[in-house]
């Protein structure tokens, strides 16, 4: 199956530490890819060289075979969640307008139409973005990344600060996009319950690779799990 | 009266004029204010008061050095702001200060403040020309034409820098022509409500029409409609009442702000 995605020897440092150490992975077409790891794990660092908004790293990283310092294209084959997108609580425009940023040109109404509809905010499309919770604009901004048609969806850390409820929902709807839609998707989590649940492969983080391969392997392996569990708590420990 | 009033062909440029800088600072001044940079329309105009002191000393048309001098130094604050990490606010009370100096120092050169100083600094829509009536609509339309075909890069890097960037916009790029714009539509402005007052035209109208708009060009349409609306009666009233046009636009565009505040505090408006 095709590599979708190709990391190799990835460091990132920064004045006083490593923020990732030599993480190299590969994901391939179909994966659904958890990234798991503590608040500081380098998960957000990862995701940010991954997305040209960090070119300061070592090592390479390949889309689609194609090293992303030469060339930007893979970008379109994107969408992107980001954890907590930050905006003005006033910022004049609706959830019709947010989802229309994504399109290269204003085009087919009724495929953004269905989107709204999948996501469970085709009611909202005329209210603004400030005045909804956090987990529709969440699905908000899934709608805005799915518009384009991506091949890839990368989320990080996507249900922070949401409802269960909401999370639920979301769950179900990225589970839907992987199956049916076959969109790659590499998500980053705290959740490992979550993980287990949904993804089909699983990288733990903790600014080196401690694992990487399918989730059955991973969560099968009880002292896998409670070795990763203890270096997480050692590590949140650590930082408070 | 006021059917005389309209009779006038001066009447005719200043209303022209005035509604075309009308809508061009309430659109370019929207992204100003959603980027939190409602006081960069302020300092670019206190930079360009340097640029007409130095086109009154050279004895070149002002407003052609104004808008040299402005969209240089705003281009050059910005890159200055993003290379050595300082504030927005900083940035612009260094824009500000620094327009006023240079513009003072030049002023005492040249032997004082004159009346032409006077004019700039607090508009003189009443005494616009043929020739500065067609630069304002000439400036107005391309200006607008711009941010049309733009618009969807423009909007995406003002909601949010990072994820515009995932998508593949130059948002660098885009930031400078928003400064580049500001600039223009700054000098453009100056001869309606004068440098003092042009951070007026920029923020008030968008302040009030944030609170009646739902999305982004309904929100551009209301702000750009407050805009006209006071400078047309801002105009009218201070010819018949003789008083300056440049502070009653900008107290009609106040007036309008505080009765939308009103409304929505008597529960009218929603609350966002």
């Amino acid at each position: 199956m095709l590599n979708i995605v190709e990391i190799s020897n990835l460091i990132v440092k920064y004045p006083d530490v490593k923020a990732l150490d030599d993480v190299s992975f590969v994901v391939k077409e179909g994966d659904f890819l958890g990234i798991i790891g503590p608040n500081g794990a380098g998960k957000s660092t990862l995701f940010d060289c991954m997305l040209n908004l960090n070119t300061k790293y070592d090592g390479i990283i390949k889309f689609f075979d194609k090293d992303i310092r030469k060339s930007k294209d893979y970008l379109k084959e994107i969408g992107y969640v980001p954890q907590k997108p930050i905006f003005e609580k006033n910022f004049p425009v609706t959830v019709n307008d947010v989802v229309r940023m994504g399109l290269k040109d204003e085009s087919n109404e009724e495929k953004i139409d269905d989107i709204l509809q999948q996501l469970w905010i085709h009611e909202l499309s005329e209210r603004r973005i400030g005045e909804l919770s956090g987990g529709q604009q969440q699905r908000v901004f899934i709608a805005k990344a799915l518009v384009t048609n991506p091949k890839i969806l990368i989320l990080d850390e996507p249900v922070t600060g949401i409802d269960q409820q909401s999370i639920d929902l979301f769950y179900s709807i990225l589970r839907e996009l992987n199956s049916k839609q076959k969109i790659t998707i590499i998500w980053s989590s705290h959740d490992l319950d979550a993980v287990n649940q949904l993804a089909n492969h699983v990288a733990c983080l903790n600014r080196t690779l401690f694992f990487h391969g399918e989730s059955e392997k991973f969560f099968s392996d009880d002292k896998l799990v409670k070795q990763y569990s203890e270096a997480s708590m050692q590590e949140h420990m650590h930082h408070h | 009266m006021s059917l005389e009033i309209l009779s006038y062909s001066f009447m005719h440029r200043a209303l022209i004029s005035g509604i075309a800088i009308a809508i061009l600072c309430s659109v370019v001044g929207l992204f100003l204010v959603l980027r939190r940079y409602s006081l960069f329309g302020d300092a670019i105009a206190h930079s360009s008061f340097g640029g007409i002191a130095l086109g009154l000393l050279a004895g070149v048309y002002p407003l052609w050095t104004a808008y040299g001098v402005s969209i240089i130094s705003a281009l050059i604050i910005t890159k200055i702001k993003d290379r050595y990490n300082i504030s927005g606010d900083a940035s612009i009370a260094v824009l500000l200060s620094s327009g006023i100096a240079v513009g003072l120092v030049i002023i005492s050169l040249s032997g004082g403040f004159s009346i032409d100083i006077f004019s700039f600094l607090f508009g003189s829509i009443l005494l616009v020309s043929v020739n500065d009536t067609v630069l304002i609509l000439a400036l107005t339309g391309a200006i607008l034409i711009v941010i049309l075909l733009m618009y969807r890069q423009l909007l995406y890097s003002t909601f949010n820098e990072e994820q515009a960037k995932v998508s593949g916009i130059p948002v660098e790029k885009i930031n400078y022509l928003i400064i580049f714009m500001a600039g223009i539509t700054v000098v453009t402005s100056i001869q309606l409500v004068g440098v003092l007052l042009i951070s007026a035209l920029f923020v008030i109208p968008n302040v009030t029409a944030i609170m009646y708009g739902r999305g982004f060009k309904q929100t551009a349409i209301i702000s750009m409609s407050l805009s006209i609306s006071s400078v047309v009666i801002g105009i009218i009233i201070s010819y018949i009442f003789d008083i300056t046009p440049a502070g009653t636009i900008v107290l009609i565009s106040i007036g309008l702000l505080a009765g939308t505040m009103g409304i929505k505090s008597a529960g009218l408006l929603s609350k966002n």
